[in-house]
């Protein structure tokens, strides 16, 4: 009886009250992500700007190893699940074996700025016609907790429970200010994705990473600082208040290289 | 008859490859194989059939290359020589695992470490056992001349793409560096997208809306599905040990003793052989052509027949493990190896067949 | 027939590009033919040898310890491969450098003093063609069309012209050879 009362309701799923819905391109399945992470929202926005660009056919993504390492069950694309650190290096071949394509990678820090450093750096001298999206949240989310190349001077990790001592286990590595500094390299930005601006901030630097490599210009390098509220062992809303508290003061947001020219700094910045 | 030429068997791997319409090279700078890489990039492939051609900063990156490029249904191939093909594992596995065709060429120098730079077959158990993680094999052809050199390359390609597996050519340093006639086959046009998409259906090459997405990946981590890909590709090398067997013997029809080897030693054993019958030896050369499927059968089956078998390898035993399990305990079976890159000598094969089997 | 050949001297005495030259022609009259050479740091300044063999059948192993002919060329490949000349082949020497004369008495025994003629002439890099010409005259293995097409395909096209100087050395080398020691 209740059901059937239920369906008497009059639909009001109709297209003029839409005001938000899933992306067609994320598979209908639900994210393996811990609620609160970043991930998701970059999944999103990366998929939109595929959708509202129509390149969906046109369109090979590379996952890497590390959280994400699952990205090709969510997105609803043609992916290739890399080795760790590799992905640059799989994209520098499809690129050039189908250079009509879009092709992005998407890593995390310790696939991109540790054990793939090597791939990154090359991948973005050479000038590669791609995008690379960087997810830097300070940790390895996907074993446990442990130390990332970006994890920050001081921050607790289960491989710096003491917290990262600089003299001991070195300093963080800012490898977007690092690519930047390379010829081959079109648009450096760093974003976030812990408040709708933020968000939206993101999607706009991917539609414009998708632009730069539709116009053939060279290679797109966007990191978006998130948090991992598992790993920081905090709550989600914790984790976007420590984020901008710490992360961002080391990790500052907005573009560094654009149309091949890096951005000057502002005094007081 | 195909146009005859006088190359080095490097010269003719990057040939073969043109040839064979490979889309894409990757490689890394190594002694003794460079001339493949430095005879593509004289070549201009791109101009000729539009193939790629990447120097990539590590044979790590050159693997993952392949990864990307065997993923999208495109025919790939690197080469390098021991160390870089040590580096190559990882990646070689991953290809297994996600079934993906592709061609790696090992210019075996000596080992172990940096070694030396000069030829040696001590790198048989790492191209035939797996030499990365994992249950997996790799259908390895053994070129013995420049000729066959060119010819495994095309051979790789169809293979790779039949089984939808990595292919290994386990050459050395003297093969890829030594010249020969050879008849090179008429040229394949390399597949346009149109043709890619539709041989590989299963390639990662841009989702048209008619299907759903495919994902190119070697990771399952639920335990009952991996173990189905694993039986899977059992399953497939149970195949290749059915059908892709390739030896060749050489007067073995009266022979009262045999040699058993592959590539480089297996020409200096055929030279053996004649030194020997012209003391009245009876001697004759089985040459394993595919290492793996290892023709088990067929050894067993000639080697039955001899009063002794001396395997002959530029290492320090390795491919005598597989003539052992091919015949057991039937037949005495010997090893002789020179290593560190030198090549043994015919007269010494002689002298080691009468010492250690016929003598011993 | 099978004809096994040792060509020994110094890097940049042409060593391998004689013996590739030859294997070419051979490549050209349909022969068989293997061309194995010395690599690596020997090739860097150092001594070179290339192991050349053109036959009617297929060519079993490309490495040899006992040749046919030996084309020595300095006095480390003369202590090296006299003694790898098979009994009753051929050696052929450049006595220039040359501070030990070879011994053997059951080989065949020539020189062909090409370092001296070429540098007289001006002819000093295809010196190689003249100990060429020297062999060919005592083992006419390939046809001389067959070595002009072998000399078109072994060198880069820029330097075809310079083919029929190399023809010319070719001549002079089989006119200048000198018999130290012919076994009967």
């Amino acid at each position: 009886m209740i059901m059937e009362e239920l369906f008497a309701k009059p639909d009001i799923r109709k297209p003029e009250n839409i005001v938000y819905r899933k992306s067609d391109l994320m598979v209908d399945r639900p994210l393996s992500y811990c609620p609160g992470c970043g991930h998701g929202t970059v999944h999103r926005m990366l998929m939109e700007v595929i959708e509202e660009m129509d390149i969906a056919e046109q369109t090979i993504g590379v996952s890497p190893v590390g959280c994400s390492v699952l990205a090709y069950d969510f997105l609803n694309i043609d992916m290739l699940g890399a080795a760790h650190g590799r992905a640059p290096a799989l994209a520098t071949a499809i690129k050039r074996l189908w250079p009509h394509r879009f092709v992005f990678t998407y890593q995390g820090d310790g696939d991109l700025a540790a054990i793939g450093t090597a791939e990154t750096i090359h991948a973005c001298n050479r000038g590669e016609n791609i995008t690379i999206i960087f997810i830097n949240n300070g940790i390895y989310g996907m074993t446990g907790g442990q130390m990332a190349p970006t994890t920050l001077p001081g921050m607790r990790s289960s491989t710096s429970p003491y917290g990262r001592d600089v003299e001991l286990m070195g300093h963080p590595i800012k490898m977007t200010e690092l690519i930047a500094h390379l010829p081959g390299v079109n648009f450096v930005t760093r974003q976030s994705v812990h408040t709708p601006v933020n968000a939206r901030r993101t999607k706009k630097a991917i539609r414009k990473a998708f632009d730069i490599q539709k116009a053939k210009q060279g290679l797109s390098f966007i990191e978006v600082v998130s948090n991992c509220n598992s790993g920081w062992k905090m709550t989600p809303v914790q984790s976007n208040k420590w984020m901008e508290e710490n992360m961002f003061p080391f990790y500052p947001l907005g573009d560094i290289k654009v149309d091949g020219k890096l951005v000057e700094k502002k005094e007081n910045e | 008859m195909g146009e005859l030429r006088l190359m080095k068997g490097n010269e003719a791997i990057a040939e073969a490859a043109i040839r064979a319409g490979c889309d894409g090279y990757f490689g890394y700078p190594i002694t003794p194989q460079s001339e493949v890489m430095e005879y593509l990039m004289a070549e201009k492939p791109h101009e000729r059939t539009g193939m790629v051609v990447l120097q990539a900063e590590s044979e790590v990156a050159s693997i993952n290359m392949l990864y990307g490029g065997a993923g999208t249904g495109k025919k790939v191939m690197t080469s390098s020589s021991s160390p870089g093909i040590s580096l190559m594992q990882e990646g070689i596995s991953y290809m297994a695992g996600a079934e993906l065709p592709a061609v790696v060429v090992n210019v075996v120098r000596g080992g172990p470490g940096l070694g030396t730079i000069q030829p040696s077959q001590a790198d048989y158990f790492q191209a035939v056992k797996g030499g990365g993680h994992g249950d997996y094999k790799m259908i390895v052809y053994a070129p013995a001349s420049v000729q066959e050199m060119s010819d495994h390359v095309k051979l790789a390609f169809d293979k790779a793409f039949q089984y939808r597996t990595p292919v290994m050519i386990l050459s050395d340093g003297a093969i890829g560096q030594m010249m020969e006639k050879v008849e090179l086959f008429d040229p394949i046009p390399r597949r346009t997208d149109e043709e890619v998409i539709a041989a590989c259906p299963w390639a990662s090459t841009g989702r048209p809306k008619t299907r759903n997405h495919n994902i190119i990946t070697s990771l399952d981590l639920d335990p009952a599905g991996q173990e189905k890909v694993n039986l899977k590709l059992q399953e497939k090398y149970r195949m290749m040990e059915q059908n892709e067997v390739m030896y060749e013997e050489i007067m073995t029809g009266d022979a009262e003793y045999l040699f058993v080897a592959f590539g480089l030693s297996a020409r200096i054993c055929q030279k053996a052989t004649d030194i020997a019958r012209a003391k009245g030896i009876k001697v004759g050369l089985f040459r394993p052509i595919t290492l793996f499927p290892f023709p088990t059968v067929q050894i067993a089956a000639t080697g039955s027949r001899v009063k002794g078998i001396l395997v002959v390898e530029m290492n320090a035993g390795q491919m005598i493990e597989d003539v052992r399990l091919s015949l057991g305990c039937k037949v005495k079976i010997e090893h002789f190896g020179r290593f560190g890159g030198i090549i043994p000598s015919p007269d010494e094969v002689v002298k080691a067949l009468e010492q250690k089997i016929i003598g011993g | 027939m099978t004809e096994e050949i040792i060509i020994a001297g110094f890097g940049g005495q042409g060593v391998l590009s004689m013996g590739k030259i030859l294997a070419y022609s051979g490549v050209m009259q349909n022969k068989e033919v293997s061309w194995m050479p010395s690599y690596g740091p020997e090739m860097r300044g150092g001594t070179a040898n290339v192991t050349v063999i053109i036959s009617d059948e297929r060519i079993s192993s490309p490495i040899l310890n006992s040749f046919d002919t030996a084309i020595i060329l300095n006095q480390q490949s003369m202590d090296k491969f006299e003694k790898t000349v098979k009994p009753g082949g051929l050696l052929i020497y450049d006595p220039n450098g040359i501070t030990r004369f070879p011994e053997r008495k059951d080989i065949n025994i020539y020189s062909i003093e090409a370092a001296d003629e070429a540098g007289k002439r001006g002819l000093s890099k295809i010196f190689n063609m003249i100990v060429l010409g020297g062999f060919l005259k005592l083992k006419p293995l390939v046809a001389p069309e067959f070595i002009h097409k072998g000399l078109e395909k072994s060198l880069p096209a820029r330097h075809h012209k310079l083919i029929p100087e190399n023809e010319k050395a070719i001549e002079l080398g089989k006119e200048i050879l000198k018999p130290i020691q012919v076994l009967n």
